[in-house]
């Protein structure tokens, strides 16, 4: 295997054709929408060059500050939603319910295997004000409380959205976590209580820390996930009202598919890979430099 | 070395061929072949949105009767996409030159103009009197499309709208009121019957363009016929003082609850429903609403209580009750590629035989003269058929000289403006910004 591995010609030919296919499907189209954020128009009219003029644009836009804004505002909102909700869960499955955990841990999985669009309408109808009143404005009229007009107005959509997005994939970390969690060998648990740890302390001091890489690599998934949420945005308040809601994955599409401004919404698109790269970068620092030190 | 063996040489063969292939599916995936917009079509071929069916059935019922001949020589075929996909349908098709023979040409005029700049529009009114069919178009009809497409007849007047209130007689005899002829009228008339615990307004604020039709209707009859005219041609910024002040106008409707509740949650098939089953006195709309209101299973109270008012008047206002918006619907038009002579046989027919078919069948008025004695479904369509025929001066909507980028950014904050969360001021300059970027 290693003389195989360690001629050059194996190692292109068992590495070409994928290489190949990735770099046709993924990097040309990549550089293909870097030239084109250099470009004014779009493929009615023909493209013309733009300079800088985009990149200019972005600055000074300011639909793109607050889409930018509220992307960063979803994704560590929900992020940490997610996987403190996920983690919590994981925690009741492995010290509370045990054995008995599956029954609970499908439920809440459930969602995760909902499509998208069926969760946003669910959550629509469940909030919503008007034709009908909706469960959770007739729960608020039962105790008092007058209805809330929840997609009315920037921070109870914000509210909303968030639930809905915790709700429907913390089901997804729970599980994810209950891994790292088991992984924990039984012995270590069983000396920490015998030292008199219990509760809060040994998950603090024990399991914490025990679990910490696999806590990591949810964090990860989580927030690259959400910096490019679109898809639960659009099926429960289509970026509105106004634009309180529009991340920039939807600002991009609506620049480009919506007011057929491909050169715009190519730099849009530039700035959110800028992002997710960066943001990678100071994940991976930290989870390298945490590993080596545990 | 496992490398200098020939089965190694057929397995960097084979890779290669492999690649080459993936190489050559990709590139020829990507490439268009653009068969639909050359010459000598094969169909009929007919693009539109979903939503709108009138058009659709009144070509399908024309097919089999009265354009049977140029259906012979050249089939319809009707293709469909949500009203939300067409402008990136269009986008799509334009570029790789595939683009049918007839098309709803996208949701706001700029994208037709767009087109038609390219040369992917024919150029109706060349076409028409080449056909000899030219006087089948009503003039009115002719004056709105020009006026929205720059001059030119880009489009087909499928349809023809004015638009106006709606008002459901009932209510307003049992509440003492008579039709509101002017602004200060109406908002009297609104909070008498909000008073009473009776809705004044059903309007859907998720399509949002309900709502900015008022805003238009205020500036109208308080600037003059000009007055968003001024604005496309950068004389008037939506910013100035008499500008917002329209849009504060229907805010205090908002605040004052009269669209009812959650109005950004209303969708249009609702906010029609809540004016056709009495739950809602006034209900702002196209007279495509007509079909709506002759159909007895959707209209409760039934077409002879419904009655229609143009939008009123504004106190020493420079506009007239007379100039009602108007509009062709969804702008239709025809491919300039393959406008060849089966084509032109079609749109011969059609120009001659549609109005007459959408009215008898659907209750739709179009801007193509009725040939042949056709008597109107209900008492509300004779009287919108009579002020479209008597009015001098047309006027069009909030949106209809707007970027597509501004048309959506007006409609998706509207909702906000009634419901208080944006102010007018803040409403009119997000509008303005969308308005001046390029």
């Amino acid at each position: 295997m290693h003389r195989v591995l360690g001629d050059r010609k194996a190692v292109l030919i068992l590495l070409g054709p994928a290489l190949l296919v990735h770099s046709l499907i993924m990097l040309v189209p990549m550089v293909w929408s870097l030239g084109y954020s250099f470009t004014s128009g779009n493929t009615i009219e023909g493209f013309t060059a733009n300079g800088l003029g985009n990149f200019q644009r972005l600055f000074t836009d300011p639909a793109v500050h607050d889409a930018l804004w509220f992307t960063a505002k979803y994704a560590v909102v929900v992020t940490v939603g997610q996987v403190v909700a996920g983690y919590l869960l994981a925690l009741l499955y492995v010290f509370f319910l045990k054995r008995a955990s599956a029954l609970v841990r499908t439920l809440v999985f459930f969602p995760v295997v909902l499509p998208t669009v069926a969760v946003g309408l669910l959550f629509q109808k469940l909030f919503q004000v008007a034709p009908q009143t909706g469960p959770v404005n007739s729960l608020l009229n039962a105790v008092g409380i007058d209805s809330v007009d929840w997609f009315g107005s920037a921070g109870h959509a914000f509210w909303v959205l968030i639930v809905m997005d915790v709700w429907r994939s913390m089901g997804f970390y729970a599980v994810l976590l209950f891994a790292g969690i088991l992984d924990i060998p039984e012995e270590v648990l069983e000396s920490a209580r015998l030292d008199g740890a219990s509760g809060l302390r040994l998950v603090r001091h024990i399991v914490l820390p025990m679990s910490f890489p696999v806590l990591l690599s949810s964090l990860i998934f989580s927030i690259n996930g959400t910096l490019k949420a679109f898809d639960s945005i659009v099926a429960l308040t289509g970026g509105g009202p106004g634009n309180a809601t529009t991340p920039l994955t939807l600002y991009m599409f609506q620049t480009s598919f919506t007011y057929g401004d491909y050169g715009y919404g190519s730099t849009v698109a530039m700035l959110l890979t800028v992002v997710c790269l960066l943001v990678t970068l100071v994940v991976f620092r930290v989870s390298r430099r945490d590993l080596t030190e545990g | 070395m496992i490398t200098n063996s020939s089965a190694a040489r057929r397995a960097r063969l084979a890779g290669m061929t492999a690649s080459a292939a993936a190489m050559v599916v990709l590139v020829s995936a990507c490439g268009g072949t653009g068969g639909g917009s050359t010459a000598s079509p094969k169909n009929f071929s007919y693009l539109s949105v979903t939503e709108n069916t009138t058009v659709k059935t009144a070509l399908t019922t024309l097919s089999k009767g009265a354009c049977r001949t140029a259906n012979e020589d050249l089939p319809l075929k009707v293709e469909t996409v949500p009203q939300s996909g067409l402008d990136q349908k269009l986008q799509l098709l334009a570029g790789q030159n595939a683009l049918p023979v007839q098309f709803a040409a996208g949701n706001a005029p700029a994208l037709t103009q767009q087109l038609a700049r390219s040369g992917h529009v024919a150029d109706l009114e060349k076409e028409l009197k080449k056909l000899g069919v030219y006087d089948q178009l009503q003039p009115a009809a002719v004056s709105t499309i020009k006026a929205l497409y720059g001059g030119k007849v880009e489009v087909l007047p499928y349809e023809y709208n004015i638009e106006g209130i709606f008002y459901n007689k009932r209510i307003f005899t049992d509440n003492d009121l008579d039709v509101p002829g002017t602004w200060a009228e109406l908002v009297a008339a609104s909070a008498k019957l909000e008073g009473k615990g009776i809705q004044p307004f059903s309007a859907s604020g998720q399509q949002g363009w309900p709502l900015t039709r008022l805003i238009s209707g205020y500036l109208y009859r308080s600037l003059g016929p000009d007055a968003l005219q001024d604005v496309a041609d950068g004389k008037a910024k939506l910013t100035d003082p008499q500008y917002v002040k329209a849009a504060q106008e229907i805010a205090d409707l908002g605040r004052k609850g009269y669209f009812g509740k959650g109005v950004g949650s209303i969708d249009y098939d609702t906010a029609m429903n809540q004016f056709l089953t009495g739950k809602a006195a006034m209900f702002y709309m196209g007279s495509w609403a007509l079909a709506n209101i002759a159909d007895e299973k959707q209209n409760t109270l039934g077409a002879d209580n419904v009655g229609f008012m143009p939008f009123p008047a504004v106190a020493g206002g420079k506009g007239a009750v007379d100039q009602y918006p108007s509009n062709v619907g969804l702008g239709i038009t025809l491919g300039a590629k393959s406008f060849d002579s089966r084509t032109g046989d079609w749109v011969s027919c059609i120009t001659k035989n549609y109005g007459a078919t959408a009215l008898k069948d659907q209750g739709v008025i179009s801007g193509f003269k009725v040939n042949g004695e056709v008597k109107d479904a209900t008492a509300v369509t004779g009287q919108v058929r009579e002020t479209i025929s008597s009015s001098k001066r047309n006027v069009l909507w909030f949106e209809a000289l707007f970027s597509t980028k501004a048309t959506t950014v007006s409609q998706t904050n509207a909702a906000g403006l009634v419901n208080g969360s944006l102010s007018p001021q803040k409403f009119m300059q997000t509008v303005q910004d969308a308005l001046s970027a390029k």
